[in-house]
């Protein structure tokens, strides 16, 4: 599989090293140098991803990542805005298959994912976490710490 | 009308100013408490902090009954989903959007935001439209470019001057929509004659732009303007 990952931090450059491992192709965008150097003082020999230094919202950095190519694309800057407008141009412009997002705020992640983009709202996940842990619950799947926050929300929409 | 600015930079500030001297009601939201706290002697309860994307700030400004919202954060990505929030789920009738790099235009169109300001690609057109036109000046685009707005001021040697609006071979899409007639607007009708030294404001699509001017002002003269052949050959290789 051809994956294109936006955002070289902890969760890209390791995602990165786990796909490459297993054999599939991965390019990795970030905007900043530093972020590749750092991952691969983290990972070593493991961090072996094809590079690309650019603005992830830039349709010819993407194109210079292969998301002509691409099988998916995966959307973990720190920025949710970016996550989300790149994740939109990957599969609206560029028609990748799959096509993934971190988004922090559950309310944007919830609202773009009724959009068709597969959005992951670390911050209802590991918040479930912690809940479950600190009241010796047992653990939940994801979907079921997505869904209770969806339940609980009001989310986007209109005054009435 | 109820207008909502994204973003207290420059474009915002000055937007929001004009529109509540012009008797709209209008919210500014500001991201950074320490610059909105500066402008709250001027704006003090039309200025909100938060970030502009967030649910909540966008249900305490009263988004669903907003008539429009306008982007102007330096950031595109942020100016994009702003608008697209307000469109997909405040139903926002209008939403603007401020397009800090010219390549991002299509991105926002691409992505249902279609009314879009680039100061970049206002500032390149109209840099380009004079070398090109010669005498009509570019005024403005609106409907993301697809729409173009020129003045045209006439000589004794245009073909033009001394002819009945009537008379003059217009291309199909476009319009006279005044002429400018020493201190005066006149609004033109097919029995108004063209005088040399009016200017003529027309709008017209991109592509009828240049056939507008030749009917206005006459073929453009080979090199009578040294930046008119040098942008030819620069369009041309």
């Amino acid at each position: 599989m051809r994956v294109v990952i936006l955002g070289c931090g902890r969760v890209g450059s390791t995602l990165a090293a786990m796909l490459t491992r297993a054999g599939h192709h991965v390019c990795i965008i970030d905007r900043d140098q530093s972020s590749f150097d750092k991952a691969i003082q983290r990972l070593g020999s493991d961090f072996t991803s094809e590079t690309v230094l650019g603005i992830g919202i830039d349709e010819d950095t993407l194109r210079q990542a292969g998301i002509e190519e691409a099988d998916a694309f995966i959307g973990v800057t720190s920025g949710d805005n970016t996550n989300i407008v790149a994740a939109q141009i990957a599969r609206h412009r560029f028609h990748v298959p799959k096509v993934l997002a971190r988004v922090y705020d559950p309310i944007r992640a919830e609202a773009y994912r009724e959009t068709g983009i597969d959005t992951v709202c670390t911050t209802v996940i590991t918040t479930g976490i912690f809940q479950d842990l600190l009241l010796d619950r047992p653990l939940r799947d994801c979907q079921a710490y997505m869904t209770a926050l969806r339940e609980g929300s009001e989310g986007f929409g209109r005054a009435t | 009308m109820y207008v909502i600015v994204v973003g207290a930079g420059k474009v915002g500030y000055h937007l929001a100013k004009q529109l509540m001297a012009e008797g709209h009601e209008v919210t500014l939201i500001e991201r950074d408490a320490a610059h909105a706290a500066r402008l709250k002697a001027e704006f003090g309860e039309a200025i909100v902090v938060g970030d502009g994307c967030e649910a909540r700030v966008m249900q305490d400004v009263g988004m669903g009954r907003a008539d429009c919202v306008v982007a102007v954060t330096g950031h595109d990505e942020d100016n994009l989903v702003v608008c697209q929030i307000a469109k997909r789920h405040f139903l926002v009738p209008r939403q603007v959007a401020r397009v800090n790099n010219p390549k991002n235009e299509s991105v926002f169109h691409l992505l249902g935001i279609a009314e879009t300001v680039s100061g970049t690609s206002i500032i390149y057109s109209l840099i380009d439209q004079e070398v090109e036109t010669g005498e009509a000046l570019f005024l403005g685009a609106i409907k993301g470019g697809d729409i173009v707005i020129v003045a045209a001021e006439l000589t004794a040697e245009s073909p033009a001057a001394g002819q009945a609006v009537k008379n003059v071979h217009l291309p199909g899409e476009c319009v006279l929509a005044a002429i400018i007639r020493e201190d005066h607007i006149v609004l033109p009708s097919g029995t108004t004659t063209l005088h040399a030294g009016d200017t003529v404001i027309g709008v017209a699509t991109p592509q009828d732009q240049a056939a507008l001017r030749t009917a206005l002002l006459g073929p453009v003269h080979s090199p009578a303007r040294g930046g008119r052949g040098s942008a030819s050959v620069k369009r041309q290789a």
